[in-house]
């Protein structure tokens, strides 16, 4: 007979950003052990190597924006999957870099196809292409957008990244059954 | 010199003729966000962030632009204006394109600390990219549109104390920003004496010494008070 867990299922997620957020979150360094008493991490770029998201799952941080078709499929299964979502970070929060391509959206072509030429054609220094590996190769949306605004989030976690006392400070109070105070410089900067 | 009294938040100030009603709110030891508004430029109301509530009429009147009376009773914490407070920075954010992880004044910049402030979180409104330019033309500085809240400090400051004009405001809505000289580089605006006063009281990162990268910028946001202190004054910083 198993005794059912009494830890939090915990799941990281990463979408268009550039991980830093979970360098942050590693840099939690010994307080990781401490985490690992009261969480079972079920799924998560650093923690484990489970290609699916699972069911019902109880946080999850999530980093980046949602910049391609692999993103947007990924926010919808885990916000359906998951009690509290945590905005992970400036680009979860605002799109930040990963949106900037959003500058030209109004140019011939938009901002996918601006990005792409830019990226593959006009920097190439050799064998300029375009990426094509249709279902291997996530196709780019034509507007970068910052979680919110694909599914409802419960805790928005900004900075670029977020520093590790910042983010212990957000999950330690979740822990506890608690929900955490985001207020002032050290909870709630920018940047 | 004759004396205005009236109540902050209930509390009673007394303040001298020709003080505004920000000058009552900070006498009161009440602490109001402001962006557009900067001790020794003129106010213009522009930001919206400094709105009380008259208790008489319930109206919203900008502080720093609304001179204090006998007998006002202004209000500074209703629900009301947290929220509009609130919703006028993430409307800010919403309207440019103000990416704190690279910008020169990360760290520096009172855009970003009245985010804080005002405890937003995130942008309720979804932001409009718009596709503005950066003027690197002057050798000494640079203007990021992207980064600019047309607060209009910069053309006050041109102005009213460098008497240089060489800033000023075109066009209307989001079409809205800040000129060098007649629409011109500013590097060819021949009115600039590269004093870099507006460099020093832009709020944010919009303007900026081109020597500073990321979170490098160092503000001098007191210049414009120092400066019309000692002129009206003769009140010098090493007095």
């Amino acid at each position: 007979m198993t005794i059912p867990s009494t830890k939090l299922r915990f799941a990281t997620v990463w979408l268009a950003g550039c991980s830093g957020c979970h360098m942050s979150f590693l840099d939690l360094d010994e307080w990781l052990f401490e985490l690992a008493e009261h969480v079972d991490v079920v799924f998560s770029p650093v923690a484990s190597d489970l290609k699916t998201y699972p069911e019902q799952v109880d946080v999850c941080l999530v980093e980046g924006a949602v910049a391609n078709v692999d993103n947007l499929e990924l926010a919808l299964q885990l916000r359906q999957r998951t009690r509290l979502v945590i905005s992970f970070g400036d680009c979860a929060v605002t799109g930040n870099v990963p949106a900037l391509r959003n500058l030209w959206a109004d140019v011939d072509g938009g901002s996918r196809q601006s990005v792409l030429d830019r990226s593959y054609l006009e920097l190439a220094d050799t064998g300029a292409q375009h990426p094509h590996a249709p279902g291997i190769v996530p196709e780019l949306l034509e507007r970068v957008r910052p979680l919110h605004e694909v599914i409802p989030v419960d805790l928005y976690l900004p900075g670029c990244p977020p520093s590790a006392e910042r983010i212990r400070a957000a999950i330690e109070p979740l822990l506890r059954g608690e929900t955490p105070a985001m207020e002032g410089t050290a909870m709630l900067q920018f940047g | 010199m004759s004396v205005h009294t009236l109540t902050v938040d209930g509390v009673e100030v007394a303040v001298p003729e020709g003080a505004s009603l920000l000058d009552a709110v900070r006498a009161a030891g009440v602490e109001l966000p402001t962006l557009c508004h900067l001790d020794g430029l003129s106010p213009v109301g522009a930001c919206r962030l400094c709105l009380v509530e008259m208790e008489s009429s319930g109206h919203l009147q900008p502080a720093c632009a609304t001179a204090a009376g006998e007998g006002m009773a202004v209000l500074t914490q209703t629900p009301q204006l947290q929220h509009y407070r609130r919703m006028a920075v993430e409307l800010f954010f919403a309207e440019g394109n103000h990416v704190c992880a690279f910008c020169v004044a990360n760290g520096n910049c009172e855009l970003q600390d009245v985010a804080v402030a005002v405890g937003m979180d995130h942008s309720r409104f979804p932001y409009q990219y718009p596709n503005r330019r950066v003027d690197a033309s002057h050798p000494q500085f640079a203007i990021d549109h992207h980064r600019c809240i047309l607060c209009t400090r910069c053309v006050r400051v041109c102005d009213e104390i460098e008497g240089a004009h060489v800033w000023d405001v075109a066009n209307r809505g989001s079409e809205c920003s800040i000129i060098a000289g007649l629409d011109q580089p500013w590097g060819e605006v021949q009115a600039c004496t590269s004093c870099g006063k507006c460099v020093d009281v832009c709020p944010t990162g919009a303007i900026f010494r081109k020597d500073d990268t990321t979170g490098e910028k160092e503000a001098n946001r007191e210049r414009a008070g120092l400066l019309r202190s000692a002129r009206e004054h003769h009140q010098w910083q090493n007095q």
